[in-house]
C-alpha cells in the first residue's frame, strides 16, 4: 500500500518523513501520472493559490477529482482548502468536501497557535489531547450533511472533518511526533479500497 | 481558551518556514507587482521600497521599508508578507512586528545598524530569517533565533555563483560533520564558532534544524532548479523578476522550474521566450566593498 502525498509546494517532505515512521511507502506526487497505483493521497500545508496554480498548469485538476472517487484524501491546512466545496469569494479547487472553509481565519502569522484537542475518534477510547499546531490557518465553518466532525476548539470552531473518503484538517500531525491522525487515515485508506 | 492557546513558540515560527518549502518567495515594491507574484504561484512575497540591485545603483544608506507602503501590501495579497529590518536594528523588527508582517528578514541588504551583534530573535513573537555564507554562521543565527535560513548569495547581481558557493559550503560542512564522532563535535563547534547543542543536533538531522533556502543573484527558472538539485528547501528571487523583461512570466516559469526541479523537459519548456532577464554584474569584476555578503558574522 503506496500513499501519495502532492509535491507541487509545502510541507509534503514532513507527510513523507511521518509515514516512513509507521513504515508505509509514501511518493512525491507532482503530475497525474504520479497517481497510478496510489492506495490514498495527502494535500499538505503550503500555499493554497500555488497548490491550484500548479494543479492548473500541469493538468492535474481532473486527474485528482477522477482520484477522489475511488480512494481516500486528506488535506491539512492549505490540502483542506484544496479539498473545500466552498472557500468564500474564490472558486473551489478540487470541490471534493461539503465543507465551506474561511482561509487565515485566524489572522496573520502573530496568531499562529498551538493547542491541545479533544478527538473522540481516535482509538482508544477517551484518548489523551492531541497536541496541534495552527500556522496562518484556516477555519471549517459549515459542514454539510454527512460530514462528520472530529474536533473543534473550545470556542465551537470545527477544525477537523470527515466525510466518506475525505478527512480535513485545519492543523499539522505531520510538524508534531504523535502519529494517531495519519494512522486514523492509513484507516480510511484500507475502508476505500 | 485563549490561555490554552500558545503563540510566537519556536514550532509555530519554524512552523511557517516549513509551509513554504517547494515554494519561492519574491521581492515585490508595490501592492501591483505583489499581486503579480500572488498570480503567478509565489508562497510568499518580500515586501521592500527597493529591490536590491536598484539599492546598489542608488547607494547610500538602505533601511526598513516606509510601514505604509508594507502595509499596503499586506492588503494586497492573502500570501504571508516578509519584510527586512537592517542587521542588528531590533527597534525596525519591533516596529514590523507592530505593523504584524509574518516574517523578518534581518537582512545584509539594508545597511547594517550594528556591526557585532545580531538582534536576539528569541525576544520576538514573529519569526525571523537570517542569511549565511557557512554552517557556523547559519548555526549562530539560529541560536539567536532565527527560525529560517536562506544563503547570502550576492543580492541584486543576477550572479547566481555566490549563493551556490554558500550553499555547497553549508552543505559540505554538514556532509564532514555527520562522519566526525562525537568526542570531536566540541573541537568542531569550536572551530566553526557555533553552538554545541546545534551542531549535534545539525548531525542527527543530518541538515540544519530549520528550513533554508536559496537567495542571492537566482534570475532564471535554471538557477532556481540548480539552486534545488543542490539541495536547498525553497527559493527567494529578489530583482531576478521585477528587473526582467516579462515579470509575470518569468516568475510563473521560476514557481514551475522550482517545483519540477529535477524535470529537465519541463524547465527547459518553462525557459521558452521568457524575455530579457535582468542585466546582471558578474561578482568577479567587483570590488570588495561593493558586495553585500561580507556583512553580518
Amino acid at each position: 500500500m503506496t500513499i501519495g502525498v502532492l509535491a507541487l509546494q509545502g510541507d509534503f517532505e514532513e507527510h513523507i518523513h511521518k509515514l516512513s515512521c509507521i513504515n508505509v511507502p509514501a511518493v512525491e506526487v507532482r503530475l497525474p501520472a504520479d497517481l497510478a497505483g496510489l492506495a490514498g493521497l495527502i494535500i499538505p500545508g503550503g500555499e493554497t493559490t500555488t497548490f491550484r496554480n500548479l494543479a492548473e498548469s500541469f493538468g492535474m485538476i481532473e486527474p485528482l477529482r477522477e482520484f477522489g472517487k475511488r480512494r481516500a484524501l486528506w488535506g491539512t491546512c492549505a490540502g483542506a482548502i484544496v479539498l473545500a466545496r466552498d472557500i468564500g469569494r474564490e472558486q473551489s479547487v478540487l470541490g471534493l468536501m461539503d465543507i465551506s472553509v474561511e482561509r487565515n481565519a485566524f489572522g496573520r502569522q502573530l496568531d499562529s497557535f498551538e493547542v491541545d484537542l479533544e478527538i473522540p475518534a481516535l482509538s482508544p477510547a477517551q484518548p489523551p489531547a492531541f497536541h496541534a499546531v495552527f500556522i496562518r490557518a484556516p477555519a471549517i465553518v459549515r459542514a454539510g450533511e454527512g460530514v462528520e466532525v472530529l474536533a473543534r476548539l473550545p470556542d465551537g470552531t470545527i477544525v477537523a472533518a470527515r466525510q466518506k473518503n475525505f478527512l480535513a484538517t485545519c492543523f499539522h500531525p505531520e510538524l508534531t511526533a504523535d502519529d494517531r491522525i495519519h494512522r486514523l487515515f492509513l484507516e480510511m485508506v484500507k475502508a476505500s479500497g | 481558551m485563549d490561555e490554552q492557546k500558545i503563540t510566537g513558540s519556536f514550532t509555530v515560527k519554524k512552523g511557517l518556514a516549513q509551509m513554504l518549502k517547494g515554494g519561492v518567495i519574491m521581492d515585490v515594491v508595490t501592492p501591483e507587482h505583489a499581486k503579480i507574484a500572488e498570480a503567478a504561484g509565489a508562497c510568499s512575497v518580500m515586501a521592500l521600497e527597493r529591490v536590491p540591485a536598484d539599492i546598489r545603483a542608488d547607494g547610500g544608506v538602505a533601511r526598513m521599508s516606509d510601514p505604509g507602503l508594507i502595509g499596503q501590501i499586506m492588503e494586497a495579497v492573502s500570501i504571508p508578507v516578509m519584510a527586512k529590518c537592517r542587521i542588528g536594528h531590533f527597534v525596525e523588527a519591533q516596529v514590523l512586528e507592530a505593523i504584524g508582517v509574518d516574517y523578518i528578514d534581518e537582512s545584509e541588504v539594508l545597511t547594517p545598524a550594528d556591526e557585532e551583534h545580531h538582534i536576539y530573535k528569541h525576544d520576538f513573537k514573529v519569526p525571523f530569517v537570517c542569511g549565511c555564507r557557512n554552517l557556523g554562521e547559519a548555526l549562530r543565527r539560529i541560536g539567536e533565533g532565527a527560525a529560517m535560513i536562506r544563503t547570502k548569495g550576492e543580492a541584486g547581481t543576477g550572479d547566481v555563483v555566490e549563493a551556490v558557493r554558500h550553499a555547497r559550503t553549508v552543505f559540505g560542512e554538514i556532509r564532514r560533520l555527520q562522519n566526525l564522532p562525537d568526542e570531536e563535535l566540541m573541537a568542531f563547534a569550536k572551530s566553526i564558532g557555533a553552538p554545541f547543542e546545534l551542531v549535534k543536533e545539525t548531525k542527527e538531522l543530518g541538515r540544519l534544524p530549520v528550513v533554508n533556502f536559496a537567495a542571492g543573484g537566482i534570475a532564471t527558472p535554471a538557477d532556481a532548479a540548480l539552486m534545488m538539485q543542490l539541495g536547498m528547501d525553497g527559493v527567494f528571487v529578489g530583482s531576478g523578476i521585477f528587473k526582467s523583461g516579462d515579470p509575470a512570466r518569468r516568475a510563473a516559469a521560476i514557481v514551475k522550474a522550482v517545483t519540477h526541479f529535477r524535470d529537465a523537459g519541463i524547465i527547459a519548456e518553462v525557459s521558452r521566450d521568457l524575455g530579457e532577464p535582468m542585466v546582471g554584474r558578474q561578482i568577479s569584476t567587483m570590488s570588495k566593498e561593493e558586495r553585500i555578503a561580507g556583512r553580518g558574522w
